[in-house]
């Protein structure tokens, strides 16, 4: 099942050298940053190989873990790293549930939940109800409950199901999204609502699914709504009082995405004035989509925000001709103000539908013989990549899987370059386009060790045709023009689940799985990898050889993000929402009919069977060592 | 025997032909037919009453003219986007026996005419009203409740391979005559 690169070293329990470190780290986390350097440093280069040393998230964006698990990324570099090691590669087998909880809502389920103090917090999809529950006691029975009562409207212009990928403590409060585009403070002790703020409008096709990041006061928050032809935009909310402090749009001219002076893109292709309107049909920028619906990590020591924008609107390129900026590409933002410093476009003039709002882990390390500050992205149009945090230059661009839609990157220009014979149009089909529109992965985010120098990409396996149409833009109405029919990829595993080794920029071990995997995972100081399969199984192994170590079968299946913490016990806990859904599982949520190739835009011809494996569900799953 | 059959099928054709479905080619009115109660559910306290019915809907279901209109109306009012060709997808399937807000003619018309809490949009300020209810004529049909005979074909464009009707004959498939 997996095609193994590194010989499987001899399973050793590697947990309590570190465990003691953690629990040493946990007495007192706000101290000198040179200190958390060292500490880290230390970390990393005490247990492993000095390979896997070279490459290590920057101190101040991944301090020590506390054991808590406060926004969805685990820390600022996005790492989903926990120094956590009570469960290791040895004792895993004897994981057991502590206890379950039902979100009573039977949609995706992809948040993370999160663990402050003696509290775990949950957001379920729309309805969006916050769930607030006290681990101090047995069972872990709710401390309080909140219901936003969004707009039952909204349901209707949401692209992919009803989602949302979970909620952000900061500073005793509780922040989080609604589907019909508040974004609400909570008192987290007690679920009172502080402030909310109403940045979305559902009648212009508006929606918030993504998880906010709460930045130096600040509450960072995109939109949703790139196939109902929304423009994007990033805001920056006041965590004090919900007031919006600055907006920068994905599309436009420059003042309105916060393009001044200090903007510097590594690129050509990327200087001009006002890109944002001179690179489309006239207006056309005003219903284009780049839409933040993804992961923002954020860099303290270069006071650097990154973010990524979504696919240009209307799926059908003849639509649009030009670069469409600034669509499908990265923005680094500072921190305060928002102002764009570079940006980079990883699909100039997108051809499929790829979003480029994909996580973004920051990491030093050494390339080519000297220390660089990076950032990593396995994006959505199949490329592995390495970019330079500080200017945005590609520094590399790999393949991790079948991508035929193009056919590499030029490092000098920096500019995909777009396989023609895979090109659409109005009235053409084209078969056999690897990725698919929802890309070689999608939203589902991977995990950093530095203890292996893996990172670990849960991803799909898919290919498409498509057939553009004509298409009327109504506001609030889908603005898509496109036919889409999906289909298994090469091997005919649907998902697959990647161990890709950083500084050989190859894949150290790949296990194939039926469905995409469409989970988020976590990675762990006992050398264990979290991931769930749209079957419903929970499954751990080994983040060195990829073995599997452990599996439960959840009553859904699972499109969440695992996560882990200490518990007020001082145990460790792993922790996941089951409940099928999202885009890839529209199938079963939505109850479509698989007899039409095209439903849920093309994903459900790949998925026709998910029905027969699985039903829709919502529940918390959280497990222990007996 | 054969000649005679050879003389009958043209004769049939043309009387076949005289049976032309009736058509209105001036709709009455491009503003709508006023209130029309649409009860959703067969629930009623104090019985079961005969649900109203409206005299547009007979002249529009089942009728090949008004479907295939229908049909190019759900691309171009983008209800295609949401209910893909059929099977669905931001909302539901059109093309399977479960019907939210009820099946009828006058349901499917009051559902597009003033939308439905969870999602579905009104359409009553955008589409005229004989276009809403040739719209409601093909989604009836999207889930076989039309003569096949009368209801628009897939688009077999996508498709990989001919609908089932183009297909060589299963029968002499492999074999020369």
């Amino acid at each position: 099942m997996k095609g193994m690169l590194h010989p499987a070293p001899a399973r050793v329990d590697a947990g309590h050298g570190a465990r003691a470190l953690a629990t040493e780290n946990s007495f007192r986390t706000g101290i000198l940053s040179v200190m958390l350097l060292a500490c880290g440093l230390f970390l990393s280069g005490a247990s492993e190989p000095a390979s896997a040393a070279a490459i290590a998230p920057p101190a101040a964006a991944a301090p020590p873990d506390d054991g808590q698990w406060t926004m969805p990324a685990k820390n600022y570099a996005s790492t989903r790293f926990s120094e956590l090691s009570e469960i290791n590669e040895g004792n895993v087998k004897n994981l057991q549930v502590a206890f379950t909880f039902s979100t009573g809502v039977n949609k995706g389920q992809e948040a993370a939940p999160l663990v402050v103090g003696n509290n775990m917090y949950i957001v379920t999809p729309f309805p969006n109800i916050v769930y607030a529950l006290d681990l101090s006691r047995p069972g872990a029975p709710m401390k309080w409950k909140y219901e936003p009562n969004p707009e039952p409207a909204a349901q209707g212009v949401a692209c992919c199901d009803v989602v949302n990928r979970g909620a952000a403590f900061a500073n005793g409060r509780i922040f989080f999204n609604t589907l019909d585009g508040h974004t609400i403070a909570l008192d987290a002790n007690t679920g009172k609502p502080i402030w909310n703020t109403h940045i979305g409008n559902i009648n212009i096709g508006e929606t918030i699914t993504m998880a906010p990041l709460v930045v130096k006061g600040k509450v960072l928050v995109g939109n949703s709504g790139g196939e109902m032809g929304v423009r994007g935009w990033v805001k920056a909310l006041d965590a004090g009082d919900g007031h919006v402090v600055w907006t920068a749009y994905g599309t436009g001219p420059d003042k309105d995405v916060l393009i001044g002076p200090d903007f510097k893109p590594h690129y050509d292709m990327d200087r001009g004035t006002d890109l944002g309107v001179t690179t489309w049909p006239p207006e056309a920028w005003k219903i284009g989509g780049g839409n933040m619906w993804g992961w923002i990590s954020y860099d303290p020591e270069l006071n650097l925000i990154f973010h990524g924008t979504g696919n240009p609107g209307p799926w059908n390129p003849d639509l649009r001709p030009g670069d469409n900026k600034w669509t499908s590409g990265i923005f680094a933002r500072d921190a305060d103000t928002g102002a764009a410093k570079w940006f980079y476009q990883w699909s100039p003039h997108d051809l499929h539908d790829y979003d480029g709002i994909n996580e973004q882990i920051l990491l030093d390390m050494t390339w080519q013989g000297k220390p660089r500050r990076v950032l990593v992205r396995p994006e959505r149009n199949g490329y592995l990549y390495i970019l330079d945090r500080t200017t945005g230059e590609v520094l590399s661009a790999t393949a991790y899987g079948p991508v035929n839609s193009s056919k590499g990157v030029d490092l000098k220009t920096g500019r995909l370059i777009a396989n023609p014979d895979k090109r659409t149009g109005t009235g053409k089909v084209v078969r056999d386009i690897c990725p698919t529109a929802s890309g070689l992965k999608d939203w589902q985010p991977s995990a950093f060790s530095p203890r292996t120098g893996l990172l670990y990409i849960p991803h799909n396996n898919l290919c498409m045709d498509e057939e553009g149409v004509e298409v009327n833009y109504i506001a609030g109405t889908p603005y898509v023009g496109m036919n889409v029919r999906m289909i298994p990829g090469p091997g005919g595993n649907r998902g697959a689940f990647t161990a890709w080794d950083v500084s050989a920029a190859k894949p150290a071990w790949v296990l194939k799985e039926n469905f995409p995997v469409w989970s988020g995972t976590v990675v762990t100081a006992g050398d264990v990898v979290f991931y769930g399969t749209m079957e419903g199984w929970f499954k751990a192994v080994s983040a060195r050889t990829g073995d599997l170590l452990w599996q439960f079968k959840t009553s859904s299946g699972i499109i969440g993000q695992p996560i882990t913490y200490r518990g007020p016990d001082g145990h460790q806990y792993v922790a996941i929402l089951s409940g099928v859904g999202g885009w890839a599982g529209a199938i079963v949520s939505g109850d479509l009919d698989p007899r039409d190739a095209t439903a849920a835009l093309g994903f459900v011809n790949a998925m026709k069977d998910l029905k027969n494996a699985t039903t829709a569900g919502g529940t918390l799953y959280v497990f222990r060592l007996p | 025997m054969r000649r005679a059959l050879a003389m009958l099928l043209p004769l049939t054709l043309a009387l076949v032909a005289c049976q032309r479905e009736e058509r209105d080619t001036r709709p009455q009115s491009a503003l709508g037919s006023g209130e029309q109660p649409t009860p959703v559910t067969t629930l009623e306290p104090g019985g079961q009453r005969p649900s109203p019915t409206d005299n547009k809907a007979a002249s529009f279901e089942a009728n090949a003219f008004h479907m295939s209109e229908g049909k190019r109306l759900f691309g171009w009012f983008n209800c295609s986007g949401c209910h893909a060709n059929g099977g669905g997808g931001m909302g539901p399937a059109l093309m399977d026996e479960k019907w939210i807000y009820g099946s009828s003619m006058e349901s499917i018309h009051a559902t597009i005419r003033d939308g439905r809490p969870n999602g579905m949009p009104s359409f009553g300020q955008k589409i005229p009203d004989d276009q809403i209810w040739e719209l409601a004529a093909f989604v009836r049909a999207l889930g076989g409740n039309a003569p096949s005979s009368a209801a628009p074909q897939r688009n077999d464009d996508m498709m990989v391979h001919p609908s089932e009707n183009r297909l060589p004959d299963a029968a002499t498939l492999g074999k020369s005559p």
